[in-house]
């Protein structure tokens, strides 16, 4: 029998106090707790009930021999927090734009429950700081996972930014889930024209109920880096494993490059461009794009058919067929090394070209600049029209690639606009201090 | 009865809490559960309360918070990893941890729950990287049979045990983080326990009960024990840190001894009519009192741009003196409060003393005004600090006209207690949703009951019927645990006595002189094998093991070679043996096998400890026998 089922038959809601007599071979055990919502992945067949003593515990349905509502659930009394806090005129204004994630959060240690806290009051009892440092208007655009991002959402988040930014805000803050953030922060990147102040996204790897979680601190350095003189998008996350400083980096040169660690983020082939204390930023370099007047613009054309496509030994080059014969326009190769298919992918390549698509590419390796003319095999993708994509991270040649089809049909536009840094994805040469660090 | 308390009478109550680290894997991730000083990294952290559902934040931990306490947590690469530095998310639960906790569980006599849920208990001192502690009921409803009556066991957990703390600072605390997330098992029993000797015996079923499943850790810090204490009229008060089972009923005395102290304090200080809200915050500065101290203390703290401070205490005078367990006076109470601050305090009732006079002793009562019932406490420091310390001694100096407080108290060695922290509030908790519900079913329940191990008890009994040993000598294994060891050394092949003895009274016997817990199983087997081989005598382990107490880092082998006590071949014995008879050679032409004597006193002298007493003699003979024939 199914939890709900038995709880339903017998009149008992999530949340009353119950006793159960549970028969265990022929002992009998005597339970009180509150019943708690069922588990997501239990099987089904077992009651959870939180003890008196915080604990919860399941009992198998099987086994209560009886069951007896002790009080019925109370009705919890509504807390409502406010949407806006007071401003002080003498401090800048920043917009914190919601997409999902949580960068605070409230706990029900009743049920367990974890609901996202993003009213400014809330903000400001979780994260006290940020409202002495600036007017924070948290807004929540959309509360999607991260893995489920699209380009349309992107599109949506950079006019909102622009609106904000527009409207006379200091700098905004965009939270995002960190699974795809370097794919939004490119993005925007790319989108944002004419940028004048900068754009911020921020995320957490620890959630943030836990005493233990990154979120506040890379909140804090968020709008500290919102605040500052750097015109550019960043992302800004933990720069190591304890709780001293962020990094903020360009939003074109940036990957998370670790599945769970605090400082996963990482600049690649780049370095970052600010170090940032909850009290203080620290410019690790000064070619950043300075602050100045004048309206933000979203320049949003894109085309979505655009694939990412790993390349392996002993890939098939149907793959590349089969994307060529349902019309995708545009395809960016992770190739091996310095930028190389199989040698068998190159006529499908050929082929992909000549029908009109524009074929990039870049290397699995991350780290490092394809280079076609040192292999033959390089030789020959050059030859059947592959655009080497310098040392643009994967994810970010496959954004603008969207951004750059939105905009011509020509190939060699395409070529041209690819080859064009735009907003720092291609850096000219390789600087030595920029690996695994 | 020869008590020294009718506990009955004083309604006495206590409760237990057992902890005991298991000897797995770490709970969240197959590390090792080792201790190590090697550090290689070090990483810092702050930890920030939480909101509730009603959007608050726990005040205390908000103040700590904002404090700037940062932790400094010390790392080893192979005893630590991502899950214990909250930098990956837990791994499913240590199995075997799992199965002994489950062990344990019926061995208390208790019902496992259908299905285990961790929980995320919020501990925000820093000891646990994440802010919280992961901890689990596995089993209800235990019980221990005890001749004073059943006590109930309610409860029992499996969680992960906490960082090392390796120094507090002002504004930081470090840690060591090798000891996070060793299992531990949680065992509580209801507070019906009515008497100090029955305390003990339900630590020893409960310790017993552990130990069979041979897969607990033993030694310093293993074990933790705390009880609830409290008697009618007094307060709950928990003591943390029991090492030793021998300690507790002394220490429940003891705690017996203080309430009813503290209970007489309270009632004097009623008669003399005193209340709570007479003793005020009010500072007297007093530096000028003291300008030519003799105090030591007093005049470094002013030279140090300090001041001295009085409070009044009304009504106190000759009960801050007062002792409350042997050696510590209701004054003790005062100054363990504003340890936090001062090193110590003056009160009048030790006065004149340390270096301070009676002048100023009179000086003082002077200044603040007081009557011949009231007392004062002084404190020399920095004038903020001085006031902090001062407003500790307050409070607890009105909590003397309540009673007894409610409080955590440390064990001393002695079996009195000092003054920790005040209780803790109740325990915030939520559900861990990194780890789903581990279901526990009928199958494996089952299979565990079959299968559960010999309590020490019916061990020892075994010992006695199966190896033939003196029961005192099995009981001595067990109690000490070294039976695990002596059962592999009865499977390698040693006899069962000489594995006892030599566990049991060689080690014994050395304790007094080397630090014998430097000898570690591994070291006893390779001594045992060696002597399997015939390579050293038995007479060697003595020897061997007081260096390898001195010298852990040796084997057995390189001893027994350094120190000549590898057995010689029955050529090299034989070629000895031959030497003796020559030097020797006129009496044994003399007597014959008449010299058997002699010669075996002589060739022994020269051959202990490297050659079997029973081959020398075979030698012997044999030789004696050519010769006289």
């Amino acid at each position: 029998m199914r939890v709900e089922e038995f709880l339903r038959e017998r009149g008992i809601g999530v949340g009353d106090y119950v006793r159960i007599i549970k028969q265990e071979g022929n002992k009998e055990i005597i339970y009180e707790g509150i019943v708690m919502p069922p588990y997501e992945l239990s099987s089904g067949e077992t009651l959870v009930i939180k003890l008196d003593n915080g604990y919860n515990i399941g009992v198998a349905l099987g086994k209560i021999k009886a069951i007896e509502v002790l009080e019925k659930a109370k009705v919890k009394p509504e807390v409502h927090f406010k949407a806006l806090i007071e401003g002080k005129p003498e401090l800048p204004n920043v917009t914190i734009i919601g997409t999902g994630g949580t960068i605070a959060s409230r706990i029900d240690y009743e049920t367990g429950a974890v609901h996202p806290a993003f009213t400014a009051e809330e903000l400001a009892k979780a994260v006290p700081e940020i409202f002495e440092m600036a007017n924070i208007t948290p807004k929540l655009l959309m509360n999607i996972l991260s893995e489920d991002m699209r380009p349309e959402y992107w599109v949506k988040i950079a006019h909102e930014v622009a609106k904000a930014l527009n409207s006379g805000d200091a700098g905004v803050i965009v939270a995002h889930g960190t699974d795809t953030m370097g794919y939004t922060s490119a993005a925007l990147s790319f989108m944002l024209r004419d940028l004048s102040k900068p754009v911020v996204l921020v995320g957490a790897q620890r959630s943030s109920d836990r005493p233990s979680s990154d979120a506040a601190m890379n909140l804090i350095c968020s709008v500290r880096m919102a605040l500052s003189d750097a015109a550019e998008v960043m992302v800004v996350m933990h720069g190591e494993t304890g709780d001293t400083y962020c990094l903020a980096h360009r939003g074109t040169k940036v990957r998370k490059m670790h599945t769970s660690r605090r400082d996963a983020f990482r600049s690649i082939n780049d370095v970052p461009i600010a170090k940032v204390w909850p009290d203080r930023v620290e410019f690790l370099r000064d070619d950043y794009r300075r602050r100045s007047e004048g309206e933000v613009w979203v320049d949003d054309k894109l085309d979505e058919r655009v694939a990412l496509v790993k390349v392996y030994p002993g890939m098939s080059p149907e793959i590349i067929d089969f994307l060529v014969d349902r019309r995708y326009r545009g395809i960016v190769v992770e190739g091996t090394g310095l930028g190389h298919t199989p040698s068998g992918l190159i006529p499908t390549i050929e082929r992909a070209v000549q029908e009109g698509v524009a074929v990039c590419m870049t290397s699995q390796c991350l780290y490092g600049r394809v280079n076609l003319n040192v292999y033959s095999t390089g030789r020959k993708l050059l030859k059947a029209g592959v655009i080497p994509c310098e040392d643009m991270l994967p994810e970010t040649a496959y954004v603008k690639l969207m951004w750059v089809l939105g905009h011509t049909d020509d190939l060699n536009e395409v070529r041209r606009m690819m080859l064009t840094s735009y907003a720092g994805e291609i850096t000219p040469y390789t600087r030595f201090d920029t690996f695994l660090r | 009865m020869g008590e020294k308390f009718d506990y009955e009478k004083l309604g006495l109550k206590v409760g237990l809490e057992i902890h005991r680290q298991l000897d797995t894997k770490k709970l969240f991730s197959p590390v090792p559960s080792e201790l190590n000083d090697k550090v290689d990294f070090t990483f810092q952290r702050r930890l920030r309360p939480t909101m509730s559902e009603l959007g608050e934040i726990d005040p205390a931990a908000l103040e700590e918070f904002k404090k700037g306490r940062v932790y400094v947590y010390e790392g080893n690469y192979e005893l630590t990893d991502l899950v214990y530095m909250d930098e990956e998310p837990p791994h499913m639960p240590d199995e075997e941890a799992l199965r002994v906790a489950l062990q344990i569980a019926y061995l208390l006599n208790a019902t496992p729950v259908d299905e285990v849920h961790f929980m995320r208990k919020i501990v925000i001192d820093g000891s646990n990287v994440s802010g919280f502690q992961r901890t689990a009921i596995i089993a209800t409803d235990g019980k221990v049979e005890t001749p004073w009556g059943t006590v109930g066991i309610p409860t029992i957990c499996l969680e992960e045990d906490a960082c090392r703390i390796v120094e507090r600072k002002d504004k930081e605390v470090i840690y060591r983080i090798d000891r996070l997330g060793i299992p531990l098992i949680e065992i509580s029993t209801t507070p019906n326990i009515h008497h100090p000797e029955q305390a003990k015996v339900v630590a020893k079923f409960i310790g017993d009960a552990l130990r069979a499943t041979r897969k607990v850790k033993r030694g310093l810090g293993t074990i933790r024990q705390d009880l609830n204490i409290s008697i009618e009229g007094g307060a709950r008060v928990e003591i943390k840190g029991v090492q030793e089972l021998d300690m507790i009923p002394l220490i429940i005395e003891r705690e017996v001894e203080r309430q009813l102290n503290l209970l007489e304090i309270r009632d004097e200080l009623r008669r003399r009519g005193v209340k709570p809200e007479d003793i005020r915050e009010e500072f007297y500065d007093v530096t000028d009192i003291f300008q030519n101290t003799g105090s030591k203390i007093i005049a470094r703290a002013i030279k140090k741009g300090g001041r001295v401070l009085a409070i009044k205490l009304p009504k106190f005078r000759g009960l801050i003196g007062r002792e409350i367990q042997p050696g510590r006076r209701l004054g003790t109470e005062f100054a363990d409060r504003a340890k936090k601050y001062v090193p110590g305090i003056f009160h009048i009732d030790e006065l004149p003393n340390y270096g301070i006079s009676q002048e100023e002793v009179n000086a003082v009562i002077e200044r603040l005004g007081l009557g011949e019932e009231d007392a004062f406490v002084l404190v020399a420091a920095e004038e903020e600090t001085a006031k902090r310390a001062l407003r500790e001694v307050i409070k607890r100096a009105r909590e003397a006209i309540e009673g007894v407080p409610e409080e955590t108290r440390r064990a001393l060695p002695d079996g009195n207690t000092q003054y920790m922290r005040p209780l803790p509030g109740k325990a915030r908790m939520y559900p861990e949703t990194d780890i789903p519900p581990i279901p526990l079913s009928d199958e494996l329940k089952e299979e565990i009951r079959a299968n559960l191990p010999e309590l020490p008890q019916a061990r020892v009994e075994r010992y006695v019927k199966e190896f033939k040993l003196d029961r005192s000598m099995a009981q001595t294994l067990v109690d000490d645990e070294r039976d695990e060891l002596f059962e592999t050394l009865v499977e390698m092949g040693v006899k069962p006595s000489l594995a006892a003895s030599v566990l049991v009274v060689v080690l014994k016997g050395l304790r007094k002189e080397v630090p014998i817990e430097n000898i570690t199983d591994e070291h006893i087997k390779e001594a045992f094998r060696l002597f399997l081989e015939g390579k050293i005598a038995k007479e060697a382990f003595e020897e061997i093991f007081k260096e390898l107490a001195l010298h852990p880092e040796k084997s057995p082998k390189q001893i027994a070679e350094e120190k000549g006590l590898t057995l010689l071949s029955e050529e090299e014995v034989e070629r000895i043996v031959d030497e003796v008879i020559q030097q020797n050679i006129e009496v044994v032409r003399e007597k014959g096998m008449g010299a058997m004597g002699l010669i075996m006193g002589r060739a022994m002298a020269k051959l202990r400890g490297r050659a079997d007493g029973k081959l020398v003699s075979q030698i012997v003979r044999r030789k004696l026998q050519e010769l006289s024939s």
